[in-house]
């Protein structure tokens, strides 16, 4: 009996590994992918990347309208994760089990929140390109919905799991619903939801510079400018920079995190 | 003796076939300090919570202080939930929040939507907080935050918050059941001269039979979701109490002929 149990446990488990092995080999059959060729080919893509993927003078000579438009990028994230984290707490207070006001208003925040997050940044890129045309409002938007969706969700948890107890007891010194609120929800949850924030940002910045390469904006359309016209010292230090300005902000949000929490 | 509470027939039920309380029936008098006891789970905390409507009871009467209170509607029941002060075993607090921040909170009840929103307070609602904290020995915590405080302070700062309401009912439930022995008796210390000297009635929820049958004028037994007991803990006798928690004699940690010879 007890040699049954283990036994079968083992049964599963060798079952489950064929199993992914049998999709993978299939997948790679579909595809018609060469593993040998794919894995011979690293070496030589480094040996590519050293040769050509360098900042040289002349692309130092771009370095001004490369920080331009890196900055319009970090702006344009620093302003959709705010404005959508603003909207998000609304929804966040109507959703959340402690402090919502009824189930209807609960569940169209959770479907919302549900189907903003879901759409990745890059559809929403594509689907606003229709209303919006190449412009920065376009990229804007895409990073706003993405943001909206995700902090929602994740503001929901936050109040639900920090602020019930002190919800009850000022409900029960018959404190009204705003009161209850501005008393106990905000101070109990505003470290961790400025936390999300930040990190909303961070990500906001990573999401851009492909939404840049969609929409024809900010340090997105610098990069796919650079590499289509065979530039690749400028294309490389439009990676560099991004990556210094990733590095840079996350430090910064690490400090205030560190302060806040 | 006037009766300050009244509960009739109070019963709840979650869904259809899970019965919490069932046909409650007992008064509390001004001035009287009431522990309820029976085991987990026999109804508790729901019987508290259907007295400040934090439950809504499924059928039944609740009067408080002449008001029928069920048929409340949600102005009239703020202003009435002013007249009860709560008090919880986790405290409740609003951990990052200053201990004189979360002892004002209880006055939210009598603000207008905008100045709680706010959290503005008049000097003489923060001078009775001072005057509280300093009653409970917490002058020097006063703008300590809350997470630097120890359990027993913290649920000091609870009854602070309490009674800052100026209630004419304590409802504690459980409020000792995560302190430490020492810190539990300066609480149910405290909750004894609130009752004696500003003649607030208390009811408290307790898990310590020794607890309850110590510092209550009654005792009330609760055992899934009926009152089973109902009296003075000077006269209860021990098979009353194994009644109450479906026991057997020699069961329990508790033993009543050596309490009483420990209190006594």
């Amino acid at each position: 009996m007890l040699d049954n149990f283990f036994l079968r446990k083992r049964l599963k488990l060798s079952l489950l590994i064929v199993l992914i092995l049998a999709i993978t080999y299939g997948a790679i059959l579909i595809a018609e992918y060469d593993i040998i060729k794919g894995f011979t080919s690293i070496p030589e893509a480094f040996v590519w990347g050293v040769q050509n993927f360098y900042p040289d003078a002349n692309a130092f000579s771009r370095l001004p309208n490369i920080l331009n438009k890196l900055i319009e990028t970090v702006l344009i994230s620093v302003a959709s994760a705010s404005t959508a984290a603003i909207l998000a707490f609304l929804f966040a207070i109507l959703g959340s089990h402690t402090t919502r006001i009824n189930g209807f208003f609960a569940s169209i925040s959770r479907l919302f929140a549900t189907l903003f997050r879901n759409i990745d940044v890059a559809v929403w890129s594509m689907i606003l390109l229709f209303s919006f045309g190449q412009s920065a409002l376009t990229g804007y938007f895409a990073l706003f919905f993405v943001s909206f969706g995700f902090l929602t969700r994740a503001f929901t948890e936050t109040i639900d799991e920090v602020s019930n107890d002190s919800v009850e007891a000022l409900r029960a010194t018959g404190a009204s619903y705003i009161s209850t609120i501005t008393n106990a929800v905000v101070p109990s949850s505003a470290p961790q939801l400025i936390s999300w924030l930040l990190f909303m940002i961070e990500t906001n910045i990573r999401s851009a510079t492909l939404v840049g390469i969609l929409t024809g904006t900010g340090i997105g359309f610098l990069f796919d400018l650079y590499y289509k016209s065979l530039d690749y010292h400028s294309a490389s230090l439009v990676v560099i920079m991004v990556v210094i300005a990733i590095l840079a902000l996350e430090a910064l949000s690490n400090f205030i995190r560190r302060v806040i929490l | 003796m006037t009766k300050l509470l009244e509960l009739q027939g109070v019963s709840k039920t979650y869904g259809k076939n899970t019965v919490a309380l069932s046909e409650i029936n007992f008064s509390v008098n001004e001035g009287e300090f009431v522990s309820v006891i029976g085991p987990s789970g026999a109804g508790k905390s729901t019987l508290l919570r259907c007295i400040n409507r934090m439950i809504d009871s499924t059928s039944g009467e609740i009067n408080f202080d002449g008001q029928a209170v069920q048929k409340l509607n949600k102005k009239a029941l703020r202003q009435f939930r002013t007249k009860i002060g709560m008090i919880f075993q986790h405290y409740n607090l609003v951990d990052r929040l200053t201990v004189f921040e979360n002892v004002l909170h209880g006055r939210l009840g009598y603000k207008s939507t905008l100045a709680g929103a706010f959290g503005f307070y008049t000097d003489e609602e923060k001078r009775q907080a001072l005057e509280l904290l300093s009653i409970l020995g917490l002058e020097s915590q006063v703008y300590k935050r809350c997470d630097q405080l120890s359990g027993g302070q913290k649920q000091r700062v609870g009854i602070a918050r309490a009674l800052v309401q100026k209630p004419k009912l304590l409802l504690c439930d459980e409020p000792i059941a995560s302190l430490d022995p020492n810190a539990s008796k300066v609480i149910m210390d405290y909750l004894q001269t609130i009752c004696k000297s500003m003649g607030i009635t208390v009811m408290v929820n307790l898990h310590q039979v020794d607890v309850a049958l110590k510092y209550s004028d009654r005792v009330i037994g609760i055992s899934k979701g009926e009152v089973v007991y109902q009296g003075d803990p000077r006269f209860m006798k021990e098979e009353e109490i194994h009644h109450i928690y479906g026991s057997e004699a020699g069961e329990l940690i508790f033993n009543l002929s050596e309490e009483s010879h420990y209190v006594g």
